[in-house]
Formats: C-alpha cells, structure tokens, sequence
C-alpha cells in the first residue's frame, strides 16, 4: 500500500484540522476528516484508515480540562477500537490538543487501575496561553514519526502543555523505556539547562512530546503542520528556512511507513 | 441533593490563580504579600449518590496528577476548612441567567457517564488571610469578581438548591403612548432605555394614532432597536449643516457623500478594472482577492459593553465581528483577526479612579484575556493590532475589534425569498444582551453598571464555531437563500433587516431559549450570542436540520419571509406585533443637525517654555535624551506580552507574523497571510490612527491616519493599487455642533485622500456618545476624535514580502520621502510636555507616486528591509531595524531630504530634533544591498530620497546630526531594555 488512509477527527471546537489535512496531503496520503459522533454512531468506520490524527483546537471549548471531555468520550465509547487500531500496526498522532486528549484518554499511556493517569499536561507556568516558536531534539530512534529527525523549529500556540509525571519513578520509567522522545531545547548558546520561554512552559525533563511503548502512537504540543511551508518560518525573510518546513518530516515518516 | 465539588492543585503544584489574585492586591496596594488559596468548583444539583459524584469529581473535573478534590454537599463543613489556616472564604458564582459554558459543557459530560445530573454551576472559592475588612471589600469588587456579571458571597453557601428558572406567564402590555404628553414620552424614551429623541417619539405616537391604537411594548422596542444609533447610523448618514472657514455645506446624507462617494468615484474610474465587489451593503465589504475567493473585512467596536465587563465585553465585540464576515454574502469563512484597543495608561492610580470606573490595568487584561479566550478557541489567527492610551479613555476604553473572511466569488450575494422559513442556528436565547444596541448609543455614567448589567453578554466561542462548521457545509450545498447575523438587536434587527423589502411572520414561542421565563419582548429583542438567521427555501429545511443535528448545533423554524409588507410577531396564538416594514425603516424622522468648524490654527511654533531650546539644532543633549523615553512610551513600546497571547499562526497561512526579526520580536509594520494554503497569494493586513494629531486638527488626522495605514502595507510589499481601507470613527456626543464638525472634517479627509491614493471605503463603522460623566460632575469627559483607519492590501507573491529588522552589516541604509517641520502631536512634543507645532498633513497625490515606485522596487526584490516612519519618526525607526535585526547602524542626518518650506515661509534647515523626531507621513527607511544600490536609485529616480548610512556589525545606532556630530550614540540593548520594558508584564 503507498498511499496510507488518515483520519482526522473533529469535534466541536477542533480548529488545526485544515492545515493538518493539508500537511498529510503535501506528504501524500489520502485524508478524511470525520466528525467525532460519525464514530460514535458507527466505530466500524475505523478499519478503512491506516492513521489516526487528533488536531490542534479547543475540543469541547477546553472546558473542564483541555481536551478531557473529548478524551472521556474516547475512553468511554471507543477505547476498544483505538486498542484494536494500534494492535493492529497503526499510527495515531495527536498535536496541541490532540496531545492534550491522548493522555487523558490513556491511549498513550496506560491509566494504572489505583494510581490513575501517569502523566499529565497542566497549566504553563506562565499562567497564560501563548504563541511561540521552540527548538527541538529527538531522542532515541522510537518513534516512527519522527525517524530521522535530529531537530525541528516549530510553534507552540497552548495554555495546557506543561508535561507533569505523577512521580518521579515514572518519569524515570518513561525515560528508560526512550518515551521521552520530543525536548525543548535551549536557544541560547552557553546557557545551563532550558529556561523559560525555551522551555515554553515548564514541562518536567523539558518533554514536548512522547510516544506509547510501542513508538506508534506521537502526542506532542508543538505544531508540525505549521512548519509545511518555508514562509511559515519566522526569520524566512532573514535567509534562516530551508527548501520546505522542519514540520514535512513528521508527516512524511507517517505516509512513508506504510510504503 | 446540591453536590459541590472543589479542585485545588495538590502539594507542590503551583497555585497559579491564588499567584495572580497575590499580585494583583500588592499592585492595588492593598498588601504586599497576601496570603491566598484558590480553588475552582462545581456546583452539581441532581439525585446522585456520593460514588457517582466522586467519580464524577476524579474522571471528569479533576486532573488527579496535579489535582486534588474536596467533595461533598453543600452545608457540609468539610467544605469550609481553610487549606492553609487563612481566615476568610469568598466564593463568586456567576450571576443567575449569566452564561456558563463550563457548567454546561460538564453537564453533557456527566450524561455521557451515563449519569443524569439535573443542572450545574460553577464557582471560584477564595481563601483569604489576614486582611482589613475594607481592603476585603475592594478586593472582591476590583480583583476577584466583577459586579456586572459575578456574584459573591462570603462565608458558607447560604442556598442548598439551583434555581433554574420559573415558567412566563403571558401578558400582552400595550404602551398608553396616545395619552402621553412631551415630557412623559421623553421619561419613557429614558427610562425605557429607549434613547429615542423627543421628536422620534413623537413621530411613533403620531403613527400609532393614525392606526387608532397604541403599541405594545414590543413594536416599541422594535422600533427603537431599528432607528437607534447603533443600527441606523442617523447622525453620520443623516442631514447636516457644517460651517466651516471656508462657508457652509449641506449634506442629504454626510456618509454617502464623503467616504462612500469616494469609493464610488474609484470604482468608476476603474471601469472594467473596478475589484470591489459589494461595499457598504452588507455585513462586511467584499472585494476581488484571486480567480476563486473574495476577500471580505470589517471592523465593530464593542467600547460600552467593555467599559462594563471588559472580558466579556471583548470576548463579545470579537465574536460579534466574526458572525459579520460569516452572515456576509452567503457566509465567508473567517481567516483572520484584528485587534486595537484605546485605555487610559495602565499606571494611573488607583485613588484618582472616579466611582463606576474599573482601574485600566484591568480594564486591559479582561479585554486582552477576551479576545484571546474567542479568537484563539475560533480557530482564527489575530494577526494585527495596536494600543493607544490617553487619559481620557479612563472612563470610556474603546475595543475596536476586526475580522476578515474569505468566500468564493459565486457566494458574494444574498436573497431571502419570500416563502421562505425563518431559521434560527446556533445559540439559545436568554436575557443576556438586552437594550445593547440602544445602550451602545448612550452616554456611561457611574450608574451604568447598576442600570444596564443586562446589556453585558458572555460568549461561547465554541457554539460559535460548531454553527461556522456546519454553515460553510450548509452554504456548499446551497440549503439556504441568505443569512446574517444576530448582532445589536437580536432577531428584531436581524428578521427586520431581511425581511425588509418582503415581510415576515414570527412564531416567538418556537425560539429555544437557556432557561425558562423570558417574556416575548425579551426574546425578541435579546441580544444572546452565537446566533444567526436563515432564509431557508422550505424543500430544503430537512437537510438543513439534519446537518446541524449531525454536529449538535440547533436550528429551529421560527417563522416565514410572507410578502405582505408587515413585520408580524406571534407568541403561541396571540399577535403580539404587527408593524409596516415600510415605518420601520423608513419612518424615522430626519434632522438637520449642526456641525461647526471654527478653522482654530494651531501654532506654529512649537514651544514650552524653557524648553525651547529643545528644537535648537545646535542643542544635540536634549535629542539624546528623547529617544528612549520615546520608545518607551506606551503607545510606541513593544507590545508582545499582547500579542503572544494571541494564536496568530492557526490556520497554517501565516508569511509575516506581528513580530519578526533576529529574535522574533521586533515590531513587524503589516501582517500577511496565505489564505490559500497551495497558493503563493497573501493578504497584508495593517492599520493606522494617531489621536495625538486629531486634537490639533481632525482633516490631518483622518489624512495621516490613512497614509499610515497604507505605508504599513506597502512597507511589507502590498500593491498600492490593490488596497482598500474601512473607517471606524469613535467619537464624543455629537450634538454638540463642534464634536460634529470635527468628525465631518475628519470624514471629508478620508474622502479626498482615499480618491487621490485610490484607496477605496469598503466598509465602516461609527461609535458616537462615548463620554463618561464621572458622578457629580457636570461635564463629561469626551474621548478625544478616534479615527481608526484599516487597510487590507494584497501581494501575488508572500516570497517576496520584506520585513523591517536590519539584515546584513554593509548594507546601505536609504530614507524615502520628505521630512517637513512637523512636530505638532509628535511623540517627541509628548515626552518634552511641548505644545504646538504643525500637524503632519497628507500631499495625496505625491504619497500615490511614492508608494508606486516603492511597491516596484519591493517588488522587484531590491530591499532587504523597510519600515515606515511613524511615532518617533526616523530615530525611532532606525531603533526598531536595528534591534529588531541586532545590528547597529550609522545614520546621517546631513543628506536626510527635507522641506523647507512651511505654509509658505521658507526655512533655512530643518533642527536636528525635527530630522530625527519629526512625523511627517509618507516616509520609509530601507535596508539595500550594495550591489543592487544602483538599480534601487534608478527605480527610484522620480522620488525625494537619499542614502543616508550603513548597517554595521555593531551593537550601537550612532546618528550623525549636520556637523558630523553624533546626536544620537546608543547601545542597542538600552534602546531594546527601554522599549520591551514597559508592557512587559
């Protein structure tokens, strides 16, 4: 198969689906947006796509948590057919929000049946959503997404992306298991550790993104589909881009895994 | 059972809220360091037992990784344990029938547990330490509630049940208005809060004694929704008697005959060529933008409602402004927004407030926290903006909020058809926003508060954009003949305006509402967001139902476009009103108001007392000294504590963000975007105003504002040719004749440069009566003239856009355009306390060749950067490049082109200061390589312009004055520290 099927789901409030949509097309892949109750009606609707996307937005308006409700729907109604999907040899990638509704639906990471959810993603310490660009490392090689990728510049545009363990023997256990696989990144020369706004928010360990054991499953707050193009740079006029966005990468990984 | 459920962060997590209520009590002086615990909550009332809301407490409301959760019932006493010993407990609940979109959307979470809770509300709980019983006070009314919207109670919860609203009774009320004699017609247009004029109310009774019969009270709200200010615009679009020095004029109708009488000579001119498309019809302007797309724009204020509750009513003034683009042709899908706002400094202090004024500092956070709360959860960039601060937008802010959509060309036109159903989408219907538009049209007075709370609304940004999804599908399938929004006014403006020229029948009972109660009035005059109206051919109806059905957005018939002429409303069997659409619109009695203007010349020297010597060429210690305070002044400083806030890069088409340069930010002039995604296209979005200058002389005002407006544009590499621009006038109480003639001065401005730049009006807007009469005073206090000038440009190409921060040591530095003796309303003038001096004035004709040729080197790709000169003039800019790029520069004033003549009387040189601080319009500093030096000059042969220095790999701007001496010699990071510093909050 070389043009993989992505869903990308919408749900009220959704807001990053177009330019998404554009991003898996630039890569080369098929591209459906579903609405969330088409699936709730009809969750057979799952087997015709290789990957799942959950864009950016504000599902549900954030209200409550950012991207809880959204997240209890999929935990409720239709955890047994994402487990099926991943099973199965699929991708899913969740950006902002879609990060923000991975974690909480406990499709990235295993809820522990005493403890609750291992990790979290909990107010900027800044106390205020903010639109920035960051630097990036990849660590290890676990991920597909991000296969052959040392680095990235990309935006962040959140006020929920503060990476919060629920101790530090899962932090340390994620950072075994290599699934800490997205870090901020200082962009100051010389400078000790990643302080704030490098490290936008105040994540632990200066996580941006992570990835399910299995390296298929991606949840990361920075956008990719926001770097697609090289006049989506910052400092384009400046000389600083290169042929195409930093962002093309992480699609492209996804369409060319299934080729 | 009345559940309540609170959440505070758990040990060792950060409280962010008790942090920022800490903060905002030592900035009111009220304690240095309070002690304070926070916690949000939920009220949860329904038959539930202590699992299921315990389970409701740890899956839904709280994160339990940095959470922790006291549940129990309300009276419980475990709720009223302090966490960390502090003495008091304050609670704020939003008001009842306040919109609460958390509480709703937890509600339908909670059902979808499979677990029924009756109704939900939500609360903020505040724990209080040691503080004085007065300073409690003010901190609950200035820090943690705002009276408008919020309640608070201290101490336990004195209720152990939600009231949700009790059942209407129906009672038809007519108004005795045929027995009432002047003085009472003027006490019920008052009272009312009607705001209608002796002689409107007048002219009803006279009508309703033709009919033999008096109205009901909701003909008479009808009527003063459609003839208010607001929604009629009667005194710019009315008759006016200007006198000026040079004799009178008499206009039918002022708007037409100026702003729209240019664009319509443009477009003229134009002939086949013309890309405007529909202008000052309908929601929004619609001009040409590619093959496919129509661009469209438009710009509301939102000033009253704000003054009140500035989060919601900014969070409002956005989401109104989108449903203008979406409710324009046959709906336009939002592409970006615009933000620019006018408070009074954020350092006044506290104790100077008059009664009924919220402090500015937090008048321009609710606003910002607004716009950001909508804009961001829209999906819709906030790409441009500005802020203004004057004194004297204490009691009167303005909001100026923008939106620009993108529609395919075959969509642009509208038509409901008569048969058609009435149809109702999106939001439900309460009592928020009642007597908003006529409201909006009165003057605030410290009781503003207490008597038009009700005028305040809350959005739901997500209703919103569920209603946009399902509307772009919806106009895709052609399921509807026209839409529009319900904006001031509600349904009553909305079903008025459509069936205008048809005739509708209104079915009131059938409108959903949010709870139960409103009284047929109320419904109809509502102004509840997130709403709009569709003409729906009836074939079409069960389609259009299930669309939004499929996506939970709600849409209901509520009536039928009948061509009968009348405006017909119905509550279950009764007639409640029945109006001739034809007295509605047509009926309203016009004046001939006053307008003078005395032709005051403002001096032509520029003086203030000692300082004098400040514009002394020789005196080189008073320039260095003015150009940091300069950049650090409010209106000139950075502004990205704002503008990050802002999602500005959602939607994927983002080419030249609002900040830019080496460490991304510096202050871009113009914002573009690729509306397109797999198009090269952008649209270049830009602005300009300067009230400075409109206190010397409105004309000028309007000119420089315009010319600003249009150099941002072109300074990032926007076709001159292919700019258009909206009006939006603030301005104070127009009945006096020389606030009129101010703002006439100013129309007719915009009238003449816009004919002579080619620049047409596609759109605008005017917000008058914005006065604040703090209590006891006699005399209000006025906003000074507030033009503001938007400009929407176009580029083939976001390649070969430029941005302003220096790029290359080497590189040579070119100004471009003249530089006059114009200090009057400068920068400079306001950091040195000097009066006087000449306001900078337009040459339209010369800026239009200008902007041409600069357009083509631009174009050509012969500037590495370019910044228009504005506030703070050339010194100020050259700042800008420089740290915005971390490179220094050399500047020579020595070969900077200027004019020596001043209205006729010819100078010798122009003083340093005035070389470096003067804000003469039309005029740009660029950045050229050197080997594109020649081809540069060559293109620009026709124009004044000259090669004044270089771009160093330096940390200094040094700028040499006409001996070779420096005049300015300043560190970049001074320059940068006294710029970033004053909003970094």
């Amino acid at each position: 198969m070389s043009q993989p099927n992505v869903l990308i789901l919408r749900a009220p409030g959704t807001n990053c689906d177009a330019e998404t949509a554009f991003a898996f097309r630039q890569a080369g892949a098929n591209v459906e947006l579903l609405h969330i109750n088409r699936l709730l009606e009809n969750p057979g609707l799952f087997e015709r796509f290789q990957i799942l996307c959950i864009p950016g937005g504000f599902s549900y308006g954030d209200d409550v948590a950012a991207g809880r409700i959204l997240g209890n729907q999929i935990q409720h109604h239709l955890a047994d057919r994402i487990a099926r999907f991943k099973a199965a040899g699929k991708l899913i990638l969740g950006i902002c929000n879609g990060f923000q509704v991975l974690i909480r639906s406990g499709v990235l990471l295993d809820h522990d049946a005493e403890d609750g959810p291992p990790a979290t993603l909990s107010f900027n310490d800044s106390g205020k959503f903010e639109d920035r660009w960051v630097r990036l490392d990849v660590r290890g090689t676990k991920s597909v997404f991000l296969a052959r990728i040392d680095s990235m510049y990309l935006p962040v545009a959140h006020a929920e992306g503060k990476f919060v363990a629920r101790d530090v023997r899962v932090l340390s256990r994620l950072e075994a298991d290599k699934q800490l696989v997205l870090r901020y990144v200082s962009q100051r020369p010389g400078s000790n550790g990643v302080a704030y706004p490098d490290n936008p928010n105040g994540s632990m360990a200066d996580v941006a993104g992570i990835c399910d054991p299995t390296g298929r499953v991606l949840g990361l707050m920075p956008h990719p589909e926001r770097h697609i193009d090289p006049t989506q740079h910052p400092r384009w006029t400046r000389g600083e881009a290169g042929q195409v966005g930093d962002g093309l990468k992480v699609f492209k990984n996804a369409v060319g895994y299934f080729s | 059972m009345l559940w309540e459920v609170d959440i505070y962060p758990s040990e060792g997590q950060p409280d962010l809220i008790a942090r920022a209520v800490a903060a905002s009590a030592a900035e009111l002086g009220l304690t240095e360091n309070l002690s304070v615990a926070a916690a949000r909550g939920y009220l949860i009332q329904g038959d539930l037992d202590r699992q299921q809301i315990t389970r409701i407490a740890q899956e839904l409301l709280a994160d339990q990784v940095v959470e922790r959760t006291v549940v129990a019932p309300v009276g419980d006493e475990t709720l009223t344990q302090a966490p960390d010993g502090q003495q008091r407990l304050i609670h704020v609940l939003p008001k009842p029938g306040v919109m609460d979109p958390v509480a709703d959307s937890a509600l339908a979470a909670i059902a979808d547990m499979d677990i029924q809770a009756e109704t939900i509300r939500t609360l903020k709980k505040y724990w209080i330490g040691e503080l004085a019983d007065n300073r409690l006070e003010v901190l609950c009314s200035k820090v943690l509630a705002n009276d408008a919207v919020e309640q608070v109670i201290v101490g336990p919860l004195d209720f152990r049940h939600l009231e949700v609203g009790s059942p209407y009774d129906f009672q038809l009320v007519t108004v005795p208005i045929s027995l009432m004699d002047d003085a009472a017609l003027e006490r019920l247009a008052l009272e009312g809060q009607l705001y209608l004029s002796l002689v409107e109310m007048q002219t009803i009774r006279a009508h309703f004694d033709e009919l033999g019969r008096d109205p009901t009270d909701v003909e008479l709200e009808t009527i003063a929704q459609t003839w208010s200010e607001h929604c009629s615009h009667k005194t710019l679009a009315g008759r006016i008697r200007y006198k000026g020095p040079s004799g009178e004029r008499h206009f039918e109708n002022m708007l037409k005959e100026t702003i729209f009488a240019a664009t319509q000579k443009i477009r003229q001119d134009a002939g086949e060529r013309d890309w405007c498309v529909s202008v000052f019809e309908d929601n929004a302007g619609v001009i040409r933008f590619d093959d496919k797309y129509n661009v469209v724009f438009k710009v509301e204020t939102h000033n009253h409602p704000s003054a009140l509750e500035p989060y919601g009513g900014a969070n409002t003034g956005i989401g109104g402004v989108i449903r203008d683009p979406m409710g324009t042709g046959m709906g336009a899908k939002p592409i970006a927004n615009t933000d620019v706002f006018c408070f009074a400094p954020p350092d006044t202090p506290s104790e100077t407030l008059p009664a009924g004024v919220l402090h500015p500092r937090r008048v321009m956070q609710g606003v910002v926290a607004g716009v950001r709360d909508y804009g961001n959860r829209m999906g819709i960039p906030t790409v441009n903006g500005a802020l203004y601060f004057d004194p004297r937008y204490l009691g009167n802010p303005l909001v100026y909020c923008g939106n620009v959509g993108l529609i395919p060309r075959e969509m642009s036109f509208k038509q409901p058809r008569p048969g058609d159903l009435v149809v109702a989408v999106g939001g439900r219907t309460g009592r928020d926003g009642i007597h908003g538009a006529t409201f909006s049209s009165a003057e605030l007075t410290s009781q503003s508060e207490t008597v038009s709370g009700g005028a305040v609304q809350i959005g739901n940004a997500i209703t919103e954009k569920m209603l946009l999804d399902v509307l772009l599908v919806a106009r895709d399938r052609g399921l509807y003949n026209a839409v529009t929004d319900c904006g001031a006014g509600g349904f009553s403006s909305a079903v008025g305006e459509m069936g205008e020229n048809i005739g509708a029948e209104v079915w009131l009972e059938r409108i959903p509402l949010k709870y139960e109660g409103l009284s047929y009035t109320e419904i109809w005059i509502s102004e509840a967001q997130e709403r709009m109206t569709l003409s729906v051919p009836e074939e079409h109806w069960d389609e259009l139902s299930e669309l939004c059905a499929s996506e939970g957005v709600e849409a209901t018939v509520i009536g039928r476009f009948v061509p009968t002429g009348r405006l017909l409303l119905k509550y279950n069997e009764h007639q409640v009103a029945d109006l001739a659409m034809n007295f509605l619109h047509n009926g309203r009695p016009t004046v001939i108001r006053d307008a003078v203007y005395n032709g005051v010349r403002a001096h032509l020297v520029i003086s203030g007392g000692s300082k004098q010597v400040a514009i002394d060429r020789t005196s080189a210690l008073m320039t260095k000294c003015a150009l940091t305070p300069i950049l650090g002044s409010l209106n000139v400083c950075s502004k990205e504590w704002v503008i990050r806030q802002y999602d500005h890069e959602v939607q994927g088409g983002s080419a030249i963000k609002p900040l830019v340069g080496v460490t991304n930010d510096g202050p871009g002039d113009a914002a573009v975007l690729r509306p397109v995604l797999d198009s090269r296209r952008g649209i270049v979005i830009s602005c300009g105003m300067n009230p400075r200058y409109g206190d010397l002389e409105t004309y000028h005002m309007a000119a420089s504002a315009i010319d600003e407006a249009v150099r941002n544009c072109v300074a990032v590499g926007a076709d001159p040719s292919r700019i258009a621009l909206l009006d939006n006038f603030c301005w104070g109480n127009t009945d006096r004749p020389e606030t009129l003639g101010s703002l006439v001065r100013a129309a007719t401005a915009c009238h003449d440069v816009a004919v002579e730049l080619g620049t047409p009006f596609i759109s605008g807007k005017d917000s008058l009566n914005n006065e604040f009469r703090p209590e006891g005073a006699d005399e209000p206090i006025s906003i000074p003239p507030t033009l503001l000038i938007s400009a929407i440009g176009q580029v083939d190409d976001v390649g070969r856009c430029v941005t302003m921060d220096l790029k290359q040591p080497g590189n040579h530095l070119y100004i471009v355009g003249l530089t006059r003796n114009e200090m009057g309303g400068s920068h400079f003038a306001m950091v040195e306390s000097l009066t006087g001096g000449e306001v900078p004035k337009v040459d339209p004709k010369y800026a239009k060749g200008l902007f041409a040729a600069l357009h083509r080197a631009i174009d050509a790709g012969l500037v590495r950067s370019c910044h228009d000169l504005s506030e703070g003039g050339l010194a100020v800019a050259a700042a800008e490049m420089a740290f915005a790029g971390g490179l220094g520069a050399e500047i020579r004033l020595a070969d900077v082109p200027y004019l020596t003549e001043t209205e006729g009387k010819p100078e010798e040189d122009l003083p340093t200061a005035v070389l470096l601080f003067s804000e003469s319009n039309t005029r740009f500093l660029l950045e050229v390589e050197e080997d594109k030096a020649e081809a540069f000059q060559d293109m620009l042969e026709q124009q004044p312009f000259a090669y004044i220095g270089k771009v160093l790999d330096s940390d200094r701007l040094v700028i040499l004055d006409a001996n070779g001496s420096p005049a300015i010699d300043v560190d970049l990071e001074t320059l940068k520290e006294a710029w970033q510093k004053p909003l970094r909050w």
